[in-house]
């Protein structure tokens, strides 16, 4: 017997990486965008993104709507307990969104909408990260109801989940333009990505060390004997992963570092993964508890089967159009 | 603060306001993603330059107009969760599905293919870039189609049932999806696009057109939007009358709110033109009517009864005079969009359509007709089948999040806040674009080619105009 909620886990947390690697990249650079003050150089990163970034940020839309569609108890329970940082995440990127086009537009308030993108993005991955701690931290569940506060998500553990995201996302950023850059930027890019992986790591190291000390589960998932077998692993492939990105970095390999950082995301994600499953909302609901009926889930399942692959072709046909380094002046070569 | 509030009517707040922002940008997106596949079509054909300089003139429009759409519709998709809890957990099983089919049909097409037709008809070519804005088009579309089907399915549902959990779970795909009243939705609000998308590009023709007669961008804009609104106002209103009798069927009560109906009438109802419906004491004041003429719009016949709210229970009554006053203002601006088609179409008979300022006047003042027209359907559609999420069987009060006023308070407040501040200005750009005429040798919105550089781009322009105040 084929396990539904099983399969509907990984379509949706596969959603959710999706968007984790494609918006983060995005992301990252609203975060940068700070540190690049001159004008050319915004526009050069900004040029880098704007013909896909609408589709990065579909891939949230298809993991909100995919787990109302697939587990809506736990999209039920959810959204209410993470109600600010979801509102925060939502307008913050309405902020950077608009920003795309608006900055285009205007000279006089060009600043204010780079300030938007840098602002939105830098709420909404602070917002992201600290729903992801507030998820690991458990949420107080009566029934079919959220049964908390409204600043439960609000804690120590959240905060540093929400700083290590930003650190991530800005990583993924610099990697890209390392990728999609030359010059005098892609050096300056270069050197951003030896401060935030040092960081990066840091982060890693703290979520990990702060994470068993949550919930007996956590520990038990990671240190119990024989599942030590299965997790160890994890932060023995991001010790490699770490040593492949150091070197790419040390001998400027323009490609390699934005790869290899995707890597390191995967790999946390699987930790979160391993951390989790089989719960949806850590300790209160499993994924067979939140399941919608199995007729619903099947009649997604036939579309998500032909869809998606047919989505990630054409997805990966408009990167392909816009591949390459982008110059000043001269928009994508 | 909002301590004595009640957070129902906060969250109600904050889905009309969020919903009403974001319906404005798909209603003009859905229309000019098409008008845009026309018009590059038209250039491929005929090779005519007046076509893709007029194709990248909207295209810069577009791509401000489908920004906003996005980010004020990723907000909507997660307002279900944050707000109204009950209502995803109880109806997600049979919504939740239509809505992810939305995401993998549509938002990825248009999404995928956006970045190619906004920035790479020289990296892929004049036809493959003409794919690309077929795809962008016809995602818009699909997007319309489950949608409305969703919405639709909460107006009239069929083909569900309910489960052990409480929640509604799907008996029948096909009678789910293609329920009773999804198919007249989904053409008056197609059409609704089209006109509104019309009555917009129609007006900045004729804005154009008053300055100067003989530009050929305006001219040929102003001509197919006027075809586009003298063929499609009667159309409309025709399916607008169809929508109405399906209406009549299965939510009754609705079309009582709309005609101002309390009282059930034996021997042809009549037709309430104006007044002011007071609940509290059932009846429409300083009403102006027409007898009998409600029935045989409705029934068909002058004297065929008609029931009133007095057969429905008063707690299932919906806000009457929102109901009634939205949808005159629907009706009336239909009857003026039907109008201005007339007029054009007579100018045109006459060979005066470019040379008839009191028409491009009033196409001017048209302009923002069909966003208004666009706004009171809603309005009457969903105030209309209160107090229900999903009509009959869900109220609405048994739908929302448990939270607390003060939660719900600010962030509506926030929205509004936030909304106000980023999308006038994503107006005023888009207004911007608009007030300068297209030009031969137009630009599409690519970034950063050298012309922006040289004074006749967009930013240049529109600094031009800051200049000159």
């Amino acid at each position: 017997m084929i396990d539904l909620a099983i399969i509907w886990a990984f379509i949706i947390a596969f959603a959710v990486f999706v968007y984790v690697v494609m918006d983060g990249f995005d992301l990252g650079l609203g975060i940068l965008f700070p540190l690049f003050p001159q004008k050319t150089d915004r526009d050069v990163i900004m040029n880098t993104v704007a013909p896909v970034w609408d589709g990065n940020e579909t891939w949230l839309v298809l993991g909100g709507g995919g787990m109302m569609a697939a587990f809506p108890l736990a999209y039920a329970v959810l959204m209410p307990a993470l109600y600010t940082p979801m509102i925060a995440m939502l307008l913050g990127l309405v902020f950077r969104g608009v920003a795309f086009e608006f900055r285009w537009r205007t000279q006089k308030a060009r600043n204010k909408w780079d300030l938007a993108f840098a602002g939105g993005s830098l709420v909404a991955t602070l917002a992201q990260g600290i729903a992801l701690g507030a998820i690991l931290q458990g949420i107080h569940v009566d029934g079919r109801h959220y049964a908390g506060g409204w600043w439960d998500w609000l804690t120590p553990f959240s905060v540093l989940t929400g700083i290590a995201l930003v650190i991530g996302y800005a990583l993924l950023g610099a990697t890209w333009l390392v990728m999609k850059t030359e010059g005098e930027l892609r050096d300056r890019a270069y050197h951003l990505c030896w401060i935030l992986l040092i960081a990066m790591l840091c982060a890693i190291g703290a979520v990990s060390i702060a994470t068993p000390f949550l919930a007996v589960q956590y520990t038990q998932r990671w240190f119990a004997w024989p599942n030590i077998i299965l997790t160890a692993p994890v932060p023995i492939a991001v010790a490699a992963v770490t040593a492949l990105l150091l070197r790419a970095l040390g001998n400027k390999n323009d490609h390699q570092p934005f790869f290899l950082t995707l890597a390191l995301f995967a790999l946390s994600y699987a930790g979160l993964g391993i951390s989790v499953y089989p719960y949806i909302v850590p300790q209160s609901i499993t994924i067979w508890q939140a399941a919608a009926p199995a007729n619903s889930q099947i009649f997604m399942l036939v579309g998500v089967s032909i869809l998606v692959p047919l989505i990630l072709g054409y997805t990966a046909w408009a990167y392909w159009v816009f591949r390459g380094k982008v110059r000043p002046g001269h928009g994508y070569h | 603060m909002f301590e004595g509030w009640d957070a129902v009517v906060l969250a109600r707040a904050q889905f009309a306001f969020t919903m009403s922002f974001h319906i404005v940008f798909p209603a003009f997106s859905i229309g000019l993603a098409s008008y845009l596949a026309v018009l590059e079509a038209l250039w491929l054909i005929t090779k005519r330059e007046v076509f893709i300089n007029l194709f990248n003139y909207w295209l810069k429009i577009f791509a401000v107009a489908f920004g906003m759409g996005v980010v004020s519709g990723i907000v909507m998709s997660y307002q279900f969760g944050t707000n109204w809890s009950s209502f995803a957990d109880k109806t997600g099983p049979v919504i939740g599905p239509l809505m992810a089919y939305e995401v993998l049909t549509a938002f990825f097409l248009e999404a995928g293919f956006l970045g190619v037709m906004l920035f790479g008809l020289e990296r892929v070519g004049p036809r493959l870039h003409f794919v690309a804005t077929l795809m962008v088009a016809i995602g818009t579309l699909i997007s319309a189609f489950w949608i409305l089907s969703a919405n639709s399915w909460m107006q009239t549902p069929t083909g569900h049932a309910v489960n052990a959990d409480g929640q509604f779970v799907a008996a029948d795909w096909f009678k789910l999806i293609f329920n009773p009243s999804f198919p007249y939705r989904l053409v008056h609000m197609v059409l609704a696009a089209y006109l509104t998308t019309s009555l917009v590009v129609g007006a900045v023709g004729a804005w154009h057109l008053l300055r100067d007669q003989h530009l050929a961008g305006p001219r040929v804009m102003f001509s197919m939007a006027m075809w586009m609104a003298t063929l499609v106002a009667p159309i409309q209103i025709l399916a607008g009358d169809q929508h109405g009798l399906n209406t009549l069927e299965h939510q009754p009560a609705k079309v009582m709110a709309m005609e101002g109906h309390f009282q059930s009438h034996k021997d042809g109802a009549p037709l309430i033109l104006f007044g002011w419906p007071d609940m509290r004491d059932a009846k429409v004041k300083y009403a102006i009517e027409v007898p009998k003429l409600s029935s045989l719009i409705l029934k068909h016949s002058l004297d065929a009864p008609l029931a009133g709210l007095d057969t429905v229970p008063r707690e299932n009554w919906p806000p009457v005079p929102i109901t009634f006053w939205s949808f005159r203002i629907m009706v009336g601006l239909g009857f003026l969009i039907l109008g201005l088609g007339l007029f054009s179409l007579v100018m045109r008979w006459r060979g005066m359509l470019y040379q008839t300022p009191l028409l491009h006047r009033f196409a001017v003042l048209m302009g923002p007709a069909g966003f208004i027209a666009v706004l009171a359907g809603w309005i009457t559609t969903e105030t209309g089948r209160q107090p229900f999420t999903v009509y009959g069987l869900l109220r609405t009060v048994d739908s929302a999040s448990p939270l607390a006023a003060p939660a719900v308070g600010s962030s509506l407040i926030a929205f509004i806040i936030v909304y106000f501040a980023v999308f006038t200005a994503g107006v005023i750009y888009i207004l911007r674009l608009m007030a300068q005429p297209p030009h031969p040798g137009e630009q599409g919105p690519t970034k950063d080619l050298p012309a922006r550089a040289a004074g006749i781009t967009p930013a240049a322009g529109a600094a031009a105009v800051e200049a000159a105040r």
